[in-house]
Parts: structure tokens; C-alpha cells; sequence
């Protein structure tokens, strides 16, 4: 397996991770994810990592560039179903993930984008929610 | 030197005696263990001594002849720590078998002329009591700290329990000083208590934690760090006036963090965030003088 599928759910896209990042696969990702916002003007980014045991520094910082690139490009990342020991680690590790949203489940993660977009429709965006 | 050797050989019966005899004076204790069970010890004891003696010489207590003797009085020691001896009476079990000794030196040495040699052999014979008495209290040391340790154990798992108030609300009330090992137990609770029951709201009472340094304040930080990861959201409640003055002096940003002074006050906030309120469907139902005081208050 050579790349994290990213699919498309509505105005949000959805990505599960369920093998061992590392570098390249990382780095393809982040340009994944990129394209497909701009592709799919997609107002959410949910990165579901409930089946992800071990992180590193790596992976935290991976996390934190997706949450910001998403930003930049208009979408609110949500990173949902992290393990207790992914979370004590990126913990000691330093990396509190401060621009990153966190929910308990997928379910959650995407209820908090929707009405997170929703919100964002009486903004100055709406003509992109619309289209 | 095998001159002791002999003397308590020959003597190991008289001895034991007046070791008895010496000891019911101070420190036997009836209610703990029986005379005979005393008298067990005392022979194994002696015996075991003057094995050692014989083979090893009575300064060398750490050689091998000295074995059965060391492992003995350890044994010894470490069951009278358990029965709760305190430390003057476990020393004075072996410290009460120099009298003991000594007058069978000197019955020994009645005849005998020579000064020296009953000098050197009441020497040999302190420095080997008290050498004895040492092991006696390191092992007793040991055991009593052994027992500590195995109830600090113990509280580490006691003391951290995760409650649910409500459908996805949790509190934790922390009592005692948060270490760095409480913390890790404490954390682990939580945050896998968070995923068994699917929690959006995590409750930490630190009434019970009787002050808040900066080391406490960054446990704490942490855990709420960690639980913010996963997607639930923490309150910390209960904290006291002083608590509250000391965090501003030291300087700790807690800016990020919700903090309410009461329980309830958390507990309120996590039901308004998730949707609910508490409503009152009546009066309260009470009887006889304080439904008056009610009735007067309203």
C-alpha cells in the first residue's frame, strides 16, 4: 500500500489510517489531502487514527501541518478516536496539536465539522458551500 | 579464639537460661508469641552460633560459617516486623544475649589468672552480639520498609477513582498530592475510562489535593492536554481560595482551561454543553418543620 485513500463524504473528506506512516507516505498525504480540498472545495478534513497504536514525533507533526494546510485552504481539520497511549505520548513528546480539533468518534468528529460549516455558511464563504 | 567456641558449647543450656530470664524482664511480649515458641528461636539460635564459631571464628559474620545464623536472625526479624515488635525490642531479643554470655565467661575464667585472655574473650564475645544485633535491625529495617512500599502500592490504586455523573460526563476527584506516578495512573484512568464510555466531558476535582505547585499545575495541564487529544474536554473544579491565590502568584497560565470553583458548577457547565438542563418538576418534598422553613425561604 503505497497511499492513504481520502474519500469524499458530502462537502467532507474523510481519511482512515490504518497502516504505519511513514515518510513517504506522509509526505503523499499532505499532498493528497491538498489536491482534494481544491478539487472538491470541501469545507471539512476528518482524519480518523482509532486503529493508529504507535505515533512519533513524525506523525504528531504530520497531523499538525494536515490541520494547517486544511486552514489555509479553507477547511476545519478534526482528528478523531486517538488511542489513550497516542495521547500520553504526544503528551511527553511536547506536541499538544494546538491548532488541531480533537472529537471521541467519527460520528462526533463529523456533527463538530457540519455545524462548524454550517457556520461558517452565514459568513463570507457561502457562495463556495453552495457550489 | 575458639575459646568462646567452647564456653558456649559447654554452657549453650545455661545460657539460654539466662537469656530467657534476661528477656522476660524487658521485653518478652505474651500477648504476641508464646514462651515456648521464644524458647524455639533461642535454642535454634545459639545453637546456630556456635556453629558459626566454631567454623568461621566469631568476628567474621559475614563469612559462610555464619550462614544459618544470618539467614535465621533475618527470618526471625522480619516475622516479629510483621507481628508489629517495635525496633527496641527486636534489638534487645539478640543485645539481652551478652549478660547471658558474659556470665559464662566468668564462671569460665574463675580459675583461670590470666587477665588478658578474658579480656579478649569478653571482646570477641561483644563485638559478635552486637554484630548479630545489626543484622537483626537491617533486616527488620527491610521488612518494615517493604511494607511501605507495598502500601504506597496499594493507595497508588486506591486512590484514583473515575466516576460517571452522567451519559458522557465524567469526574475524577482527586485526593492527596499528585506525583509524577500518580499521574500516570491517574491520566491512564481517565483517558481509557473516556473511550469505554464514550465521554465528551471529563470533570478533575482537585479538592483533595492539598496544594498546587507548578509541577502539579503541569500534571495536570497534561492530562487535560491528553484528554483534549482524544476529544473530550476537561473542568477543573474545586479550587479552593488559596489554590487560586497561589496559581496567580506562581504564575501558572491556566488561560486555556476551564476552571470552576465547585463541582456542581462543573457539573452544570458540562450539562448546559451538552445540551441539558436540570429543571425542577415541583416542590420539594420535604415534612414537618423544615417544609415551614422551605416554604418561609420561598
Amino acid at each position: 500500500m503505497d497511499r492513504i485513500p481520502v474519500l469524499r463524504m458530502g462537502s467532507l473528506l474523510l481519511i482512515t489510517i490504518q497502516v504505519d506512516m511513514h515518510d513517504k507516505l506522509a509526505l503523499q498525504l499532505q499532498d493528497d489531502v491538498t489536491h482534494r480540498i481544491t478539487e472538491y472545495g470541501s469545507t471539512g478534513v476528518l482524519i480518523d487514527i482509532s486503529s493508529l497504536e504507535i505515533v512519533d514525533s513524525f506523525i504528531g507533526r504530520m497531523l499538525a501541518n494536515v490541520a494547517a494546510m486544511s486552514r489555509v485552504l479553507g477547511a476545519e481539520t478534526v482528528v478523531v478516536g486517538m488511542q489513550p497511549a497516542v495521547a500520553i505520548t504526544l503528551v511527553e513528546l511536547g506536541m499538544s496539536l494546538p491548532g488541531v480539533r480533537t472529537a471521541l468518534s467519527v460520528e462526533a468528529g463529523m456533527e463538530l465539522l457540519l455545524t462548524a460549516a454550517a457556520e461558517t455558511a452565514y459568513g463570507f464563504d457561502d457562495e463556495r458551500s453552495q457550489a | 579464639m575458639n575459646d568462646l567456641a567452647e564456653i558456649i558449647s559447654r554452657n549453650a543450656d545455661s545460657i539460654r537460661k539466662q537469656w530467657m530470664a534476661e528477656m522476660s524482664g524487658s521485653v518478652q511480649r505474651t500477648d504476641l508469641m508464646s514462651k515456648t515458641e521464644l524458647d524455639e528461636q533461642c535454642r535454634a539460635i545459639l545453637e546456630s552460633i556456635i556453629e558459626g564459631v566454631k567454623t568461621s571464628g566469631p568476628t567474621n559474620v559475614s563469612g559462610p560459617g555464619w550462614d544459618t545464623a544470618r539467614q535465621l536472625l533475618q527470618e526471625i526479624s522480619a516475622s516479629r516486623a510483621r507481628q508489629g515488635f517495635s525496633p527496641t525490642e527486636v534489638a534487645t531479643f539478640v543485645l539481652s544475649l551478652k549478660q547471658a554470655l558474659f556470665s559464662a565467661i566468668r564462671t569460665a575464667h574463675t580459675t583461670a589468672k590470666n587477665q588478658d585472655q578474658l579480656f579478649d574473650t569478653v571482646w570477641a564475645a561483644t563485638e559478635l552480639v552486637d554484630r548479630l544485633a545489626l543484622i537483626t535491625t537491617e533486616a527488620f529495617t527491610a521488612t518494615r520498609e517493604e511494607l511501605i512500599v507495598r502500601q504506597q502500592q496499594e493507595l497508588l490504586e486506591l486512590s484514583t477513582p473515575v466516576v460517571k455523573l452522567w451519559d458522557g460526563i465524567l469526574a475524577l476527584p482527586i485526593i492527596g498530592t499528585l506525583d509524577s506516578s500518580r499521574t500516570q495512573v491517574v491520566m491512564e484512568n481517565l483517558l481509557q475510562t473516556v473511550v469505554a464510555t464514550n465521554s465528551k466531558y471529563a470533570i478533575i476535582d482537585i479538592t483533595g489535593v492539598p496544594t498546587v505547585d507548578t509541577l502539579v499545575a503541569q500534571h495536570l495541564l497534561k492530562t487535560i492536554t491528553a484528554a483534549r487529544l482524544m476529544g473530550a474536554e476537561c473542568i477543573i473544579s474545586g479550587v479552593r481560595p488559596q489554590i487560586a491565590q497561589t496559581i496567580v502568584h506562581l504564575g501558572i497560565n491556566l488561560e486555556d482551561v476551564i476552571t470552576k470553583a465547585k463541582l456542581s458548577d462543573a457539573f452544570a457547565l458540562a450539562l448546559q454543553r451538552s445540551g441539558r438542563a436540570v429543571v425542577r418538576q415541583g416542590p420539594e418534598r420535604a415534612s414537618g418543620i423544615s417544609s415551614l422553613l422551605v416554604k418561609k425561604e420561598e
